[in-house]
């Protein structure tokens, strides 16, 4: 328990600290608004992947369409913050954006988490086309031309804090019954059924769940990048979400928020290299998917409890 | 009857052409520690995955006694199964093998101390109250089967005889009425055998509960079960106390004219 509090205490550090770090960045002018751009872009992708790992790495379930709930988020904001365009605008069109999401993955989830087996996968990756498809030809989403001068209601404190926010929702939900659950069916499905786990039920908690945070995502997104469309939200989006759960570590999120950094930072480097960045892009990634097929990280964690749990050890002797 | 707890009618389970239970009755009364024998391939497994819902039955019935009277089980999911009382280990060892010895027994225990999802997320006072509760009770277990020091450790690291007792902490976890355990002693030694079998009839008396033992080796069980069903070829070949098992003819020919054969 006290070790707990301690753990806790030493994350907020952290992220107190990181928040000071960039904050301080901005004030002497080392962050330019590119630099600014490519921080915001890693924290959406850190809340994007966060959610997709939950369902992919620890309730082992396949989602192929993530960019899909991410649509939704952005475009309930685009659509609200026209009308009203006030932080609590905002905040209402996010809630807004969570519950679609919600009704969206109940939808998708409950027929296909019944079963054993990579249903999802398809499930999801027909879904996330639907709501493209839907959102092309809707009159409210202006089509194929999408939402442009989207009020900027989210700054990179906003996405900042709510980068840590869903991270620590997440990582708590991990380490709790329903984490358990979650892992448990990951780990072997008819002993988590055999010790009385209702596997559709825990199943459809964590990818409802995931779907929910990539509203979270997709709202941002469109307030601070303030113009969306359609085809931002592809399969190839959600691919290049799956990429960074992929490489950063199936059931790491630590390794989840290393990739992202490390592809936004890469990102950003290689942007004025046109078709060379795409080689290289996919070239570091088969030689990662080579040398270390698990990711970066495997599914190791990064965890204060740990450290100091080692250091008292070693103290000891 | 009226301690009658399990009761299972005309079990019949087809794998395509093959029978692999035919017409099996069997019943299990509170407090009772019943062996379940019979060669390889008898069905044993089969059996205990219908009972548990693992496989459903292609006819039959199964109903259990409970307090709001006697229900039936039939075409119920292994989970509501397990809820209703009906826990299980697995002869080919199903632990979660990634996760620590702390929380395959903390997961089983999922349905006995509610965390609400705003609690676990936000962490309230009630849910570090509610885990460290059921964290005491899952070391409870493992104390009574020697698993405290280990507790930590990710389930694959542990030797082959420790998975099986781990096994049986999880099943105990959900908090059975009746326990179904599959070949628990496989793969140990004599000594190890016979120190598993003496707490297997501890627990069985201690937490009140009715216990179904397969064994390959009928030996094993005879001095500690209080009755014995014995299949063969997917059928009841038998049934009684070990006295009248070891002296019935039918399972001297079949059972242990196989065994002098080998
Ligand atoms: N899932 C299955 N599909 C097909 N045949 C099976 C299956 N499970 C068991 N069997 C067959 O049923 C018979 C009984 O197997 P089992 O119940 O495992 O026997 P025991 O546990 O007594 O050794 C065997 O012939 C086995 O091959
Ligand atoms: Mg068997």
């Amino acid at each position: 328990m006290k070790a707990t509090l301690k753990a806790n205490a030493v994350w907020l550090g952290v992220m107190i600290l990181g928040f000071v770090a960039i904050d301080t960045a901005e004030l002497v002018g080392v962050v330019n608004p590119f630099i600014e751009n490519m921080l915001v872009t890693i924290g959406i992708n850190v809340i994007l992947a966060t959610g997709l790992n939950l369902i992919i790495g620890f309730s082992g379930q396949f989602s192929l369409g993530h960019a899909g709930f991410m649509a939704v988020g952005a475009y309930a904001t685009g659509i609200i913050t026209q009308s009203i365009a006030t932080p609590l605008g905002f905040y209402l069109s996010m809630m807004v954006g969570i519950v679609v999401a919600i009704i969206a993955a109940l939808i998708v989830g409950m027929p296909t988490l019944r079963l054993r087996g990579d249903y999802l996968a398809i499930a999801t990756m027909g879904a996330a086309e639907i709501i493209r498809i839907l959102i092309n030809n809707l009159k409210i989403t202006n089509g194929a031309a999408g939402l442009f001068n989207i009020p900027a209601l989210a700054s990179w404190t906003t996405v900042y804090t709510l980068m840590c926010v869903t991270t620590i929702v997440t990582v708590n939900f991990i380490h709790s019954r329903g984490g358990r659950a979650v892992m448990a069916i990951r780990e072997d499905e008819i002993a988590a059924e055999a010790m009385g786990i209702n596997t559709t039920r825990w199943k459809l908690a964590a990818f409802v769940f995931g779907a929910a945070t990539a509203a979270i995502g997709g709202s941002l997104h469109a307030a601070y990048i303030q113009t969306i469309a359609p085809n931002d939200f592809n399969i190839m989006a959600s691919i290049a979400i799956l990429i960074i759960v992929v490489l950063g570590g199936v059931g790491s999120i630590t390794g989840t928020f290393v990739a992202a950094i490390v592809l936004g930072v890469l990102d950003t480097i290689l942007q004025n290299f046109g078709t060379l960045r795409m080689i290289i892009y996919s070239l570091a990634l088969i030689l990662i998917m080579i040398f270390k097929p698990t990711g970066l990280l495997g599914n190791w964690e990064l965890s204060f409890k740990r450290l100091n749990h080692h250091k008292e050890a070693s103290a000891h002797e | 009857m009226s301690n009658r707890l399990l009761d299972a009618q005309h079990l019949v389970k087809n794998f395509g052409g093959l029978t692999a239970v035919a017409d099996v009755s069997v019943h299990f009364d509170q407090n009772e520690l019943v062996g379940l024998i019979g060669p390889n391939g008898a069905g044993k497994t089969t059996l205990f995955n219908l009972l548990t819902g693992v496989t459903p039955i292609s006819s039959g019935a199964i109903t259990l006694a409970t307090d709001q009277g006697v229900q039936t089980l039939n075409g119920q999911r292994p989970a509501q199964i397990a809820q209703a009382g009906l826990s299980r280990t697995f002869q080919n060892i199903r632990l979660f093998k990634d996760l620590t010895v702390l929380d395959n027994v903390r997961i089983a225990m999922t349905n006995h101390y509610h965390e609400t999802f705003f609690g676990s997320v936000f962490r309230t006072p009630a849910f570090y109250r509610t885990e460290a509760a059921m964290t005491v009770a899952a070391q409870k277990l493992l104390a009574i089967f020697d698993l405290t020091a280990i507790a930590d450790q990710p389930a694959k690291n542990l030797p082959y005889g420790i998975q099986r007792r781990l096994e049986i902490v999880r099943a105990l976890a959900t908090k059975p009425k009746l326990l179904f355990l599959d070949e628990p002693a496989a793969g140990m030694n004599p000594e190890e055998t016979a120190d598993l079998t003496r707490l297997i009839r501890q627990i069985q008396q201690d937490f009140h509960i009715t216990v179904v033992l397969i064994e390959h080796d009928m030996s094993l069980v005879m001095n500690v079960v209080e009755r014995l069903y014995v299949l063969e070829h997917g059928a009841l070949l038998a049934t009684g106390t070990p006295t009248e098992i070891q002296q019935n003819p039918a399972v001297i020919k079949a059972y242990l004219g196989d065994e002098a054969s080998c």
